[in-house]
């Protein structure tokens, strides 16, 4: 059979950059293949997906050498409109690639820039949206949708096009567990019943496989250094070498000393073959000793009775009431509206609330305006490009301090104490411009930091960064939690982040507090999980496979394991 | 949330004209608006406009905070006009009557407050227009409409997302600005007039910055698309002009033509009541 993909010797370099972005690429993919991509922020993964859309070379110039083609035609032959026919491209960022004001709209936006008449149009939107299960939704706007219906609306504005290969940049980025569970499986039967070529970019592999996929390319920078079934790789350690996060049962299989093997098949926890292991995984869990850590009694910050709508028959908040403790490091977590980011925003005073109290320290807050929380309560947001309005890394760590009159001395003392800390004071004097995201991101929190709030709290920390990166700034916020005694409130629906790196989860779902406990114990409640559309973790099904009674305490272990182990104790300031 | 000058879906005989009707109604409007002086007709357009608004059902919370900021500027407009050229009204009118002393030099006198009082008709009979055109238009039937008459659809396309953009652009510029005022840049009307608008400034970096992500994001999902790939495209969203547009066309075209002549037939646009 012919390759519908194929990319022999393929060098790229961006017209903007000195070295290749991606280097000698070989790689053959099949008409109707499943075909995983992964690899670390950087590592050309996306270049590779822009190589197959047409983005490159036809909206990012550079030089490329070698031979490629897609559906047997040469891209550089043809144009990004000629691509865009025969392959469909989700984006990332689903609230971004919206263009139509009304579902019906946006899926139509190909088949409109087709000169498809109106009646013709219309049968094939509603055959589409029909196919994705989105044909009740055909009116709404398509910013008014959950994150799950939005991804449904996206790939409907591809498949209308009736392309043979699907590309899915990140799918999963801006999911709840739940709701990205749904994703794969929606694209999985699209794969199937749809016969296409289905290539899906990820660096969230745990969750990508909830669904086989036929193959998986690992990249890395700027080359294939693996192309294999996934029972293969994971059984082998490329991935922790290139700084992919292995699915956490495979990970605890690796501590207990197994030597995990292909034949077991560990691409899925269902289908694990665990007799080999159950032995040496029991042991190991008797081996690990959880310290007792003794929380602060001391309350920091406390809400009662907290209530709130923005229409007074829809609540979003109902009679939420729960206490933080002095250097706890808690999640807020639960589905897309649940009513997370509008909890933050009554404790910053954003919001007034309709009924409830918020206590500091004892104090109620209530009557403080927003600039004096923001003294006490610091919030960062998810986007650092939301916050940053200075050119200059120093000004922008020092604004809160200056608009608030503080003498220049104590400024220049304080800025560079916090950039110190945050591993920024060699930058001091660099444009923000020049630094990373994850950089960017600890300018935002070190401009917080300055101004000795008591609480911080911060939106998605960690959101669209892979594994290496996540690390980095949750190992930060560890240190400033451990070593600088700061009370961290994070919202995330990221399970890996509350389960590794909080003492506590409180749960929202439809504005009610579902639940207020450890990590590990949300995590392997089943129907707690799936209220809050939250995914029980795989560690669950794996002490449950390997007959262990509690697996709780088998979750609690593997993470305080994993944390002492692997992640190290100090942050590279 | 509130969002401003947004269009919103309603059953109104307005929100049912076609956006080309609407466009076309739109131009004769502001340009006869902009073309006459005559008192009188100011007077007419301002109480249809009135009553334009009350049918579209436009509600206050769409358009108040622009409305008082357009208001703002009036005042400033009619303010300079005064102190610039005190002897506009009488240049006009041909006659003096001097009503009462303001400061040093300048006197107020009756033909200068009746012509300030015409600009201040003409702004009250366009802004109406431009709001209801706005929030009772879709964008992207507008966009096809004007690509139907013979307007590139490029560019009625930039105009719609533009729109389309309004109501994301005003969530980023909430967020942020929350976001600001916690660091400590005040914003509410706690602060002086100066001090807000030279903190502005840590609002719009971020917003602008923002932004670019969002066109980046927006071009390439177009492209990805297909957008541009023919000269033509058709429109999910296109209307057939009905009996009611082509009415409200006509109807709009001789009452313009009716109000020049009535404006122009004696010679200048200025209706004078001082002799």
């Amino acid at each position: 059979m012919e390759p519908i993909i194929s990319f022999s010797n393929f060098t790229f370099k961006y017209r903007t950059q000195v070295e290749p972005t991606l280097y000698d690429i070989n790689l053959n993919i099949y008409p109707g293949e499943k075909v995983l991509i992964i690899g670390p922020s950087g590592s050309g993964k996306s270049t590779l997906a822009h190589c197959i859309n047409g983005l490159v070379p036809f909206s990012y110039s550079g030089d490329i050498t070698g031979e490629y083609s897609i559906c047997g035609k040469d891209p550089k032959k043809m144009d990004i409109f000629g691509l865009s026919q025969m392959v469909g491209t989700v984006l990332q960022d689903t609230d971004g690639q919206f263009i139509g004001l009304t579902v019906a709209e946006d899926i139509a936006f190909a088949l409109e820039n087709d000169c498809v008449p109106g009646e013709e149009m219309k049968r094939k939107v509603d055959e589409v949206a029909d196919t994705v299960h989105a044909k009740e939704l055909l009116l709404n706007s398509p910013f008014a949708l959950s994150g799950g219906q939005k991804q449904r609306v996206s790939m409907a504005g591809v498949l209308v096009d009736d392309v043979d290969i699907l590309l899915f940049d990140e799918p999963l980025a801006n999911l709840d567990p739940a709701t990205g569970k749904t994703a794969i499986a929606l694209i999985d039967e699209i794969h199937k019943t749809q016969k296409k070529t289905v290539l899906i970019i990820e660096h969230r592999l745990e969750d990508a496989l909830y669904r086989d996929v036929d193959r998986i390319i690992l990249v890395s920078e700027g080359r294939i250094v693996c192309d294999a079934k996934p029972d293969e790789l994971l059984a082998g350690d490329l991935l922790r070498e290139h700084g992919i996060r292995e699915p956490l049962y495979v990970t605890a299989l690796k501590h207990a000393g197994c030597t995990v093997t292909e034949d077991s098949h560990p691409a899925h926890i269902e289908t694990l073959y665990t007799d080999l292991y159950k032995e040496k995984v029991k042991a190991w869990f008797e081996s690990v000793s959880l310290p007792e850590k003794k929380p602060s009694s001391e309350e920091i910050l406390s809400v009662s009775r907290l209530g709130f709508s923005y229409a007074p028959d829809k609540p979003v908040l109902k009679d939420v009431s729960f206490a933080i403790r002095r250097g706890e490091m808690t999640a807020i977590v639960g589905k897309n509206g649940a009513g997370k980011t509008t909890l933050s925003n009554l404790i910053c005073g954003f919001l007034k609330p309709d009924a409830g109290e918020i206590f500091l320290e004892g104090k109620d807050i209530t009557p403080l305006s927003v600039k004096e929380r923001g003294e006490v309560v610091g919030l960062v947001m998810q986007n650092p490009n939301q916050m940053i309005s200075k050119p200059m890394i120093y000004d922008e760590v020092a604004l809160g301090l200056s608009v608030r009159g503080f003498p220049e001395e104590e400024i220049k003392e304080r800025v560079y104490r916090v950039l110190k800390i945050c591993g920024l004071y060699q930058f001091r004097n660099w444009p923000v411009g020049a630094l990373s995201f994850g950089q960017k991101k600890r300018v935002t929190i070190a401009s917080i930091l300055v101004m000795d709030p008591k609480v911080i709290i911060l939106d998605e920390p960690t959101a669209g960064q892979d594994y290496r990166h996540y690390t980095e700034i949750m190992e930060f916020l560890k240190y400033l939690n451990e070593g600088q005694g700061i009370t961290i409130l994070m919202i995330t629906h990221d399970m890996h982040l509350m389960l590794e790196y909080t003492d506590r989860a409180i749960v929202l779902a439809d504005g009610e507090l579902l639940c207020d406990d450890k990590p590990a114990r949300v995590l392997t409640d089943e129907a707690l999980a799936q209220r809050a559309y939250l995914k029980k973790t795989s560690l669950y099904e794996l002490a449950d496979k390997c007959d262990i009674a509690d697996p709780v305490m088998f979750t609690e272990r593997f993470i305080y394991y994993e944390r002492e182990n692997h992640h190290g104790t100090s942050v590279n300031l | 949330m509130g969002r401003v000058l947004t269009y919103e879906e309603k059953d109104t005989w307005m929100h049912r004209l076609c956006g080309v009707t609407k466009f076309v109604f739109f131009l004769l409007w502001s340009m006869t608006s902009m073309m006459t002086y005559d008192t009188r007709i100011l007077l007419v357009m301002v109480v249809l406009s009135i009553i334009l608004y009350r049918t579209s059902r436009t509600r206050w919370r769409q358009v108040g905070a622009v409305f008082k900021f357009i208001l703002l500027f009036l005042t400033i407009n009619l303010i300079a006009i005064f102190f610039f050229s005190p002897g506009q009204g009488t240049k006009i009118y041909g006659t003096d009557t001097p009503l009462f002393h303001v400061v040093g030099p300048y006197v107020m006198n009756a033909e200068q407050l009746f012509y300030e009082f015409n600009v201040f008709l003409k702004y009250m009979t366009v802004v109406p227009a431009v709001f209801i055109f706005i929030v009772t238009t879709n964008p992207s039937e507008f966009a096809a409409s004007l690509n139907r008459v013979g307007i590139s659809y490029k560019f009625g396309y930039a105009f719609a997302i533009a729109l389309r953009y309004i109501p994301d652009v005003q969530d980023d510029f909430r967020t942020i600005r929350n976001a600001q005022e916690a660091r400590g840049i005040e914003m509410s009307k706690k602060a002086k007039l100066s001090s807000r608008i030279k903190n502005m400034a840590a609002i719009i970096f971020p917003l602008v910055f923002s932004s670019m992500d969002r066109i980046d994001v927006v071009s390439n999902a177009m492209e990805l698309r297909g957008f541009g790939k023919n000269k033509k495209r058709t429109w999910y969203m296109a209307r057939e002009l009905k009996p009611l547009d082509y009415t409200v066309i006509i109807v709009t075209a001789l009452a313009s033509a009716v109000a020049l002549f009535i404006t122009y037939h004696d010679g200048n646009r200025f209706y004078n009541p001082f002799v």
